[in-house]
C-alpha cells in the first residue's frame, strides 16, 4: 500500500531534471523542510539509539569491567566470542524459543482475529480482554506464570494431577525451562497479532466473498484462497516484528528463570546481561550485541527481500 | 537490548548533569550533603539506619546524609553501573568477597581512621590493603543451625550442641522427617555459600594454594557434596517441592514443618515470634568444625567531593555508640567493634536463648575462596553444577568433574 506508492514515485524519477538554479534552491529548501519534519523522531533516535550503538561498536573492541580504564583489544572479543561454544548454545536456545512461539502466537491471533471478525456477541469487550496482556509490565506476568507453572503448587500441574498426569518440572526442570517461557510469551502477544491480523480482516473488500461465494467457494476455501492471500501484507508485518522482538527477548526469561536451570534457556540478551552486569565483561557484551545486530539485520533483509514472493498488496 | 542502550545514555544524562552540578566549588567548611547508598538496611532495618543517620546528623549539623536503600538482589548491578557512569554515591556497601576487585581497581578512596582500635582486629584488617584501610566494616554475621525443639521433643531426640557431627545432624533429620504430614527434618541451600563450607568440615579446600585451580575433586570433596545433595528428597524438600526459591526455608520452619535450618543470624528477626520454641547451635562439621562468617563494609568514593565529610560518616555509621545500640537492640547482624563488654549484652537479649552459639561459631570459620577474576562464574557454576546433581540429572561425581572442568577454564589464567 504505502509502500508500494513510495516505490513508484521512486521510478518515477528515475530521469532526474536537470538541475539550474532554482531548481537546486527549491531542493535545498525541500531537504529543510524534511528536515524539520523529521527532527522530533531524528533527535531521540540519534541519542537513544544511534550514538549508543557507536558506543558499544566502541566499547566492543576493548576489554572492560566496568570498574576499571578501558583496555584496547581489537577484535578479540569478537574472536573469543565466535570460537566459544556457549555463543552457538545462546543462539540455539533463541531460535529454539521463536520456533515454538511464532507459530503459537501466530496461529492463535489468527484463529482469535477470525472468531472476532464474525458477529458474536460481546466481540468488543473479547477484544479488550484479550489486548489486556499485551499492555501489562512483563514483570507481573513472568511472575504469575512461574506461580501457574510452580512444579509443586501451582494451578497448571494441579489440574494436570486431575486428571492424573503427573505435570512436568516446568521452569525448574532444563528441559521444561524454554517451553515454559514460549507458552508465557505467546499468552501475552497473543492479543496484539489479534489486533493486528483484525485490521487486516477488515480491510479485505466484502466483495470478494460474495464473488467467492457465488463461485461456490466452501468456509475452508474461502479462508485458503481469499482471506490468507489478501491477509498477507498483515502476516508479513507480524512475522518481522515478531522475529526481531523474538531475538531480542529478555525481559520474560530474566523474570522467569534468569537463564537457568544450567543455562538451559539462557537466550543471547541474556547472555549480554550476564557478561555485563555479572561477570564483568562489558566489551564480549557489546561484541555479541553487535553480533545479534548483523544477525537480525541479515534475517529482516532476507525477509523484506522474500515477501516479493508471496505478499500481496492487492 | 534497547532497554540496555538506553540505559547507557541515561547514564551519560545523568553524568552531564552531575558535572554541571559541580560548577560550584566545594568549599571546606559551610553545610555540604553527601549521599549513601546501602542494602544493609533493606527489608526491615531502615529505621534502624535512620535512627543512626539522625545521630550522625545531630552531632555533624553541617553534613546531611542522603540515603538511598535497594534491595541486595540489584544492589551488585546497580553499584556497577554508577560506577561505569561516574555517578557513584559518597559512601556505599560492600561485601568481603568484591573488596579486593574494588580496591584493586581504584574505585576505593584511602581512609584515615580516626579510632582504628574501635574495630574487632580481623574485621578491619579484611578491608585493609598494605596497611590502608580502604573500606570500615559495618557489621558482621554468621550462619548457625535452627532447630525446632518441640519437633525434636515430639521425636525423643535430644538437643543439638555445639559438638553435634554430621551424624548426629543426619539421626536427628531422618527421625524428624514424616513426608506424609509435610514435615521435613533439614534444610540446607545447595549452593556455592554452603559447599565451600561444608568442604571445609570435611577437610578439604575450594582452590589450590596459588588459587589458579580448583582442589574440591577428592574425597573428602566428594563427600562434602554427597552430605549436601542427599538431603534433596531424603529429609529436605526437592526443587520441585519449592526448595531454592526465596524464603522457602524460613517459611517453613515458621509454620513449623521443618526440624532444622541452615542459615544465617539475620533471620532472627524474622523467626522470633513463632508459636514453638526454638534456638541454635553451632552448625555441625564433620571433620573440622568450620562456620560461615559474612561481613559488610562500606567504602569512600574515590571521586567524591567530600571525602572528609564521607569518611567521618562511614565511621560513624560503623563504631558509634548509637550504631551499637541500634544493632544490638535490633538484632540486626553484629557491630564490627572490638568491645567485647558491649557485646556482651548482646547474649541477654531474648530468643534464641544460646546466642553464645554465634559467638562460638568464630573459633572455627570457613572463609569464602576469592579469585581476581572469574569469581562470580565460578560461583555460578558450582551452583549449578551441584543443582543438576540434586536434580538427578548427574551423579554428585559427574558434576564435580564438570565443575572442575569449567571453573579452571575460567579461573587458570
Amino acid at each position: 500500500m504505502s509502500v508500494s506508492t513510495v516505490q513508484t514515485s521512486i521510478l518515477d524519477r528515475s530521469k532526474p531534471p536537470e538541475l539550474t538554479a532554482p531548481v537546486r534552491r527549491n531542493r535545498t529548501r525541500y531537504a529543510l523542510t524534511v528536515l524539520a519534519f523529521l527532527l522530533p523522531s531524528a533527535i531521540p533516535l540519534t541519542l537513544f539509539v544511534l550514538g549508543p550503538m557507536v558506543a558499544a561498536a566502541w566499547v566492543s573492541l576493548q576489554k572492560w569491567n566496568l570498574i576499571s580504564p578501558m583496555q584496547f583489544v581489537g577484535l578479540g572479543n569478537y574472536e573469543k566470542l565466535l570460537t566459544d561454544p556457549v555463543t552457538a548454545d545462546v543462539f540455539l536456545h533463541t531460535v529454539y524459543y521463536i520456533a515454538g512461539y511464532l507459530p503459537l502466537v501466530y496461529f492463535g491471533g489468527l484463529a482469535l482475529a477470525l472468531a472476532l471478525n464474525t458477529a458474536l456477541k460481546g466481540r468488543s469487550f473479547l477484544r479488550g480482554v484479550y489486548f489486556l496482556p499485551v499492555v501489562t509490565s512483563w514483570i507481573v506476568v513472568a511472575l504469575v506464570w512461574r506461580w501457574l507453572l510452580n512444579p509443586s503448587n501451582g494451578i497448571v500441574n494441579t489440574v494436570l494431577a486431575f486428571f492424573g498426569i503427573d505435570g512436568p518440572g516446568w521452569w525448574s526442570d532444563p528441559a521444561w525451562a524454554m517451553p515454559s517461557i514460549i507458552i508465557a510469551s505467546a499468552w501475552k502477544d497473543l492479543g496484539f497479532v489479534m489486533v493486528i491480523l483484525l485490521a487486516g480482516l477488515q480491510a479485505i473488500n466484502p466483495d470478494m466473498y460474495d464473488a467467492a461465494k457465488v463461485d461456490g467457494a466452501g468456509w475452508w476455501r474461502r479462508l485458503i484462497s481469499v482471506t490468507l492471500p489478501l491477509l498477507s501484507p498483515s502476516t508479513f508485518f507480524v512475522l518481522v516484528i515478531s522475529l526481531i522482538n523474538g531475538f531480542q527477548v529478555f525481559d520474560q526469561v530474566y523474570a522467569m528463570t534468569a537463564g537457568g536451570p544450567n543455562g538451559a534457556s539462557t537466550v543471547v540478551v541474556q547472555q549480554i546481561y550476564d557478561l555485563t552486569f555479572r561477570y564483568g565483561a562489558a566489551g564480549e557484551a557489546s561484541a555479541l550485541s553487535w553480533i545479534l545486530f548483523i544477525v537480525i539485520l541479515a534475517i529482516t533483509l532476507i525477509q523484506v527481500r522474500g515477501q516479493r514472493r508471496w505478499v500481496n498488496y492487492g | 537490548m534497547n532497554r540496555k542502550l538506553l540505559a547507557s545514555v541515561g547514564m551519560l544524562g545523568i553524568a552531564a548533569l552531575a558535572l554541571t552540578g559541580c560548577a560550584t566549588p566545594a568549599a571546606d567548611s559551610g553545610p555540604v550533603t553527601i549521599t549513601y547508598t546501602n542494602f544493609i538496611s533493606n527489608d526491615g532495618n531502615e529505621e534502624n539506619l535512620q535512627t543512626i543517620v539522625d545521630a550522625f546528623e545531630e552531632e555533624n549539623p553541617d553534613i546531611t546524609v542522603e540515603v538511598t536503600t535497594l534491595p541486595y538482589a540489584d544492589y551488585g548491578t546497580a553499584l556497577q553501573t554508577d560506577l561505569a557512569a561516574g555517578t557513584v554515591s559518597d559512601v556505599f556497601d560492600i561485601e568481603y568477597s568484591n573488596y579486593a576487585a574494588y580496591q584493586a581497581n581504584g574505585v576505593l578512596a584511602p581512609l584515615e581512621v580516626a579510632n582504628v582500635d574501635a574495630y574487632r582486629q580481623s574485621l578491619i584488617e579484611a578491608y585493609s590493603t598494605d596497611g590502608t584501610s580502604y573500606a570500615l566494616p559495618s557489621s558482621f554475621s554468621d550462619v548457625v543451625l535452627y532447630y525446632n525443639a518441640d519437633l525434636f521433643d515430639a521425636a525423643g531426640l535430644d538437643y543439638p550442641t555445639n559438638d553435634w557431627t554430621w551424624e548426629d545432624e543426619k539421626a536427628a533429620a531422618e527421625a524428624i522427617t514424616d513426608q506424609a504430614a509435610g514435615v521435613w527434618g533439614d534444610h540446607q541451600p545447595i549452593s556455592f555459600y554452603e559447599y565451600y563450607k561444608v568442604l571445609a568440615q570435611n577437610g578439604g579446600q575450594f582452590l589450590n594454594d596459588d588459587k589458579t585451580a580448583v582442589a574440591f575433586n577428592t574425597p573428602e570433596g566428594l563427600e562434602a557434596a554427597e552430605w549436601l545433595v542427599n538431603k534433596s528428597g531424603t529429609v529436605m524438600p526437592t526443587i520441585e517441592q519449592g526448595q531454592g526459591t526465596p524464603d522457602f526455608d524460613t517459611n517453613l520452619f515458621k509454620d513449623g514443618k521443618l526440624g532444622m535450618l541452615h542459615t544465617g543470624i539475620w533471620v532472627f528477626g524474622a523467626v522470633a515470634d513463632v508459636p514453638f520454641n526454638w534456638d541454635i547451635a553451632v552448625e555441625p562439621g564433620n571433620t573440622d568444625q568450620a562456620s560461615a562468617v559474612f561481613s559488610n563494609a562500606v567504602g569512600v568514593s574515590a571521586t567524591s567531593e567530600h571525602i572528609d565529610a564521607a569518611t567521618k560518616w562511614a565511621e560513624f555509621l560503623t563504631s558509634s555508640d548509637t550504631m551499637v545500640q541500634a544493632r544490638l537492640d535490633s538484632g540486626w547482624e553484629l557491630p564490627p567493634i572490638s568491645d567485647e563488654a558491649q557485646l556482651a549484652t548482646y547474649l541477654d537479649k531474648g530468643a534464641p536463648a544460646n546466642r553464645q552459639a554465634v559467638f562460638d561459631s568464630l573459633d572455627g570459620i570457613a572463609l569464602p575462596p576469592v579469585v581476581a577474576e572469574g569469581q562470580t562464574e565460578m560461583q555460578d557454576i558450582i551452583g549449578e553444577e551441584l543443582v543438576e546433581a540434586q536434580a538427578g540429572r548427574k551423579t554428585v561425581q559427574e558434576a564435580l568433574d564438570s565443575a572442575e572442568e569449567r571453573i579452571n577454564a575460567v579461573i587458570g589464567g
